[in-house]
């Protein structure tokens, strides 16, 4: 890939991420959020988060199937960082607009709510894999050891599905897109690799 | 049968200030027509004639003749009527807020008829044309408050259900009344699977019979919206939203409680009372606070009232009940 089209790529993907910030600042400012605003930004802060970590969980089963794609790895951090951007207005969102900023109030959700525990728990787990997000910080900690760190994206990506599912009503069916995507991106990892060994696997002789 | 009709229902007691301006709305199509006049057709402009007198686009003339009651709330900004009609919860049309003004369209409102069965004197079944006659119709504005958190104004055309109840002849034995919202897969092909259709609810029979539960025939000077329940409902104004069922083709008089809908699909979420009540959580979130539909987003919460602010009203009615364990 040539640098321009690498710097033209990234462009892009910089506003595609935007994208959703802007559209509530512009409605916002046009005072075109809907009847219920606080639920708009709540809402769609939280999707934006998902769906960005959904995004980057994709990246490493693309490279394994296409060797072409993989300067895809370029993008992961990016996708990352935004999705802790996401998440973490859509804490503040929480905090502000729900909570009115009561600590007691927020305590007693934490605590009672199990969906809001969840929630909490998903962008809790999102806060190391930010803070160690530099490449310093891979060098720092040692490749092997910040990958291991870094799976714990799983972790973050399943608590927020489980936040989603858990605040909505029976029979609402809003989480299970993203859901299914998830799922199949968890069983693409183990599969695609199992796959290529398979392929690549020279014929062992047999255990004396 | 016992009416309870407590002081602050005669109205004798409400100062004339306190009465919203009737002509104030009635007039809001020469408010705009005025406002477009001035040439003030900016993206705000637009959005503050609504809130002050919401445009009324897709109905020509007012169908409802309607006289004012003491019942009605004042002192209160009306929610513009379309946030009334483009938020809603009404699942046979969809889970999203958005869903019943685009899919009730189908809901076949005329003729409609309503089946009164179960305890009374004699069954039978009322055609809308008779329910609209059949007491002078009401302006009555009350405070709507979901059991989500969030609240509406809503000036509602109706009368009191017990109206209604008196022409049935409930039974002495009749001790609950139970509504049942109309249900057709086929025009409601967008509810959700985990209920039980059709939708049910119910009150208590001095709930029903109480002043300020009204039959509900129209809204803004209208007959009801599809979305809003057309065209005939209940609201109860001092319980969450999903008491006050839709669009009823029966109403049944039992000695036993009746089933609810919500109360079937997660009982420890909602309760066959389910009274407004802000010291009383919903497991999923506090009930302390509410958001006005229709204000900015730093718009600051409201508090939550007890019975909605209708204590006075209604707060009788529980006398010596814990609100806790009948939620």
């Amino acid at each position: 890939m040539t640098r321009p089209t690498l710097i033209s790529l990234k462009v892009l993907v910089w506003l595609a991420c935007l994208y959703p910030v802007a559209m509530l600042v512009y409605g916002a400012v046009t005072n075109n959020l809907g009847p219920d605003p606080t639920k708009t930004i709540t809402f769609s802060t939280g999707l934006a988060a998902l769906r960005l970590l959904v995004i980057s969980l994709a990246i490493t089963p693309i490279r394994q199937l296409f060797s072409r794609l993989s300067w895809t790895i370029k993008f992961r951090r990016l996708l990352g960082l935004f999705a802790f951007f996401y998440a973490s207005l859509h804490l503040f969102a929480y905090i502000g607009l729900y909570a009115a900023f009561d600590t007691h109030v927020m305590i007693q959700d934490v605590l009672k709510r199990r969906f809001i525990t969840a929630g909490v728990l998903a962008w809790l787990t999102l806060v190391p894999l930010a803070l160690t997000s530099t490449t310093g910080s891979i060098k720092r900690l040692g490749g092997k050891r910040w990958q291991q760190l870094h799976k714990l994206v799983y972790a973050s990506v399943s608590l927020g599905i489980i936040h989603f599912w858990w605040q909505v009503k029976t029979g609402v069916m809003t989480p299970m897109p993203i859901t299914l995507t998830m799922t199949a991106l968890f069983v693409a990892r183990p599969v695609l690799t199992w796959w290529k060994s398979r392929n690549t696997r020279q014929p062992q002789p047999r255990p004396a | 049968m016992l009416i309870r009709k407590p002081d602050p229902l005669s109205g004798s007691n409400i100062p004339s200030s306190e009465i919203t301006p009737k002509d104030k709305w009635l007039n809001r199509r020469s408010f705009i027509a005025a406002v477009a006049a001035t040439g003030a057709v900016a993206l705000g402009a637009e959005r503050i004639g609504e809130i002050l007198a919401p445009t009324r686009a897709v109905h020509a003339n007012s169908k409802l003749q309607t006289v004012p009651s003491p019942l009605t709330t004042t002192g209160e900004q009306l929610t513009s009527l379309k946030d009334i009609t483009h938020y809603n919860n009404f699942y046979e049309f969809g889970t999203d807020k958005s869903d019943p003004s685009a899919n009730a369209g189908g809901l076949p409102t005329r003729p409609w008829t309503v089946k009164i069965s179960g305890l009374v004197k004699t069954p039978k079944t009322i055609d809308i044309d008779s329910i609209l006659k059949l007491h002078p119709l009401e302006d009555r504005t009350y405070r709507f408050r979901c059991v989500e958190g969030w609240s509406m104004i809503v000036p509602w055309i109706g009368y009191s259900l017990s109206e209604l109840i008196k022409q049935c002849d409930p039974l002495p034995s009749a001790k609950y009344v139970q509504f049942l919202s109309y249900w057709d897969r086929h025009v409601e092909k967008w509810a959700p699977g985990g209920y039980n259709w059709p939708y049910s609810e119910g009150l208590r029979m001095d709930e029903a019979m109480n002043p300020l539960t009204l039959l509900t025939v129209g809204l803004y000077g209208d007959v009801l919206p599809n979305q809003d329940g057309a065209p005939v409902r209940i609201i109860v104004p001092w319980k969450y939203g999903f008491k006050s069922a839709k669009s009823i083709v029966q109403i049944k008089f039992t000695d036993k409680q009746p089933n609810t809908t919500w109360n079937d699909a997660a009982s420890n979420e909602y309760g066959f009372y389910s009274n407004v009540n802000p010291k009383v959580d919903h497991p999923r979130w506090s009930q302390a606070t509410e958001r006005r539909i229709g204000l900015p987003f730093y718009a600051p919460r409201k508090e939550t009232l007890m019975f909605n602010g209708y204590s006075d009203q209604v707060a009788s009615l529980y006398n010596g009940m814990n609100l806790k364990k009948y939620y």
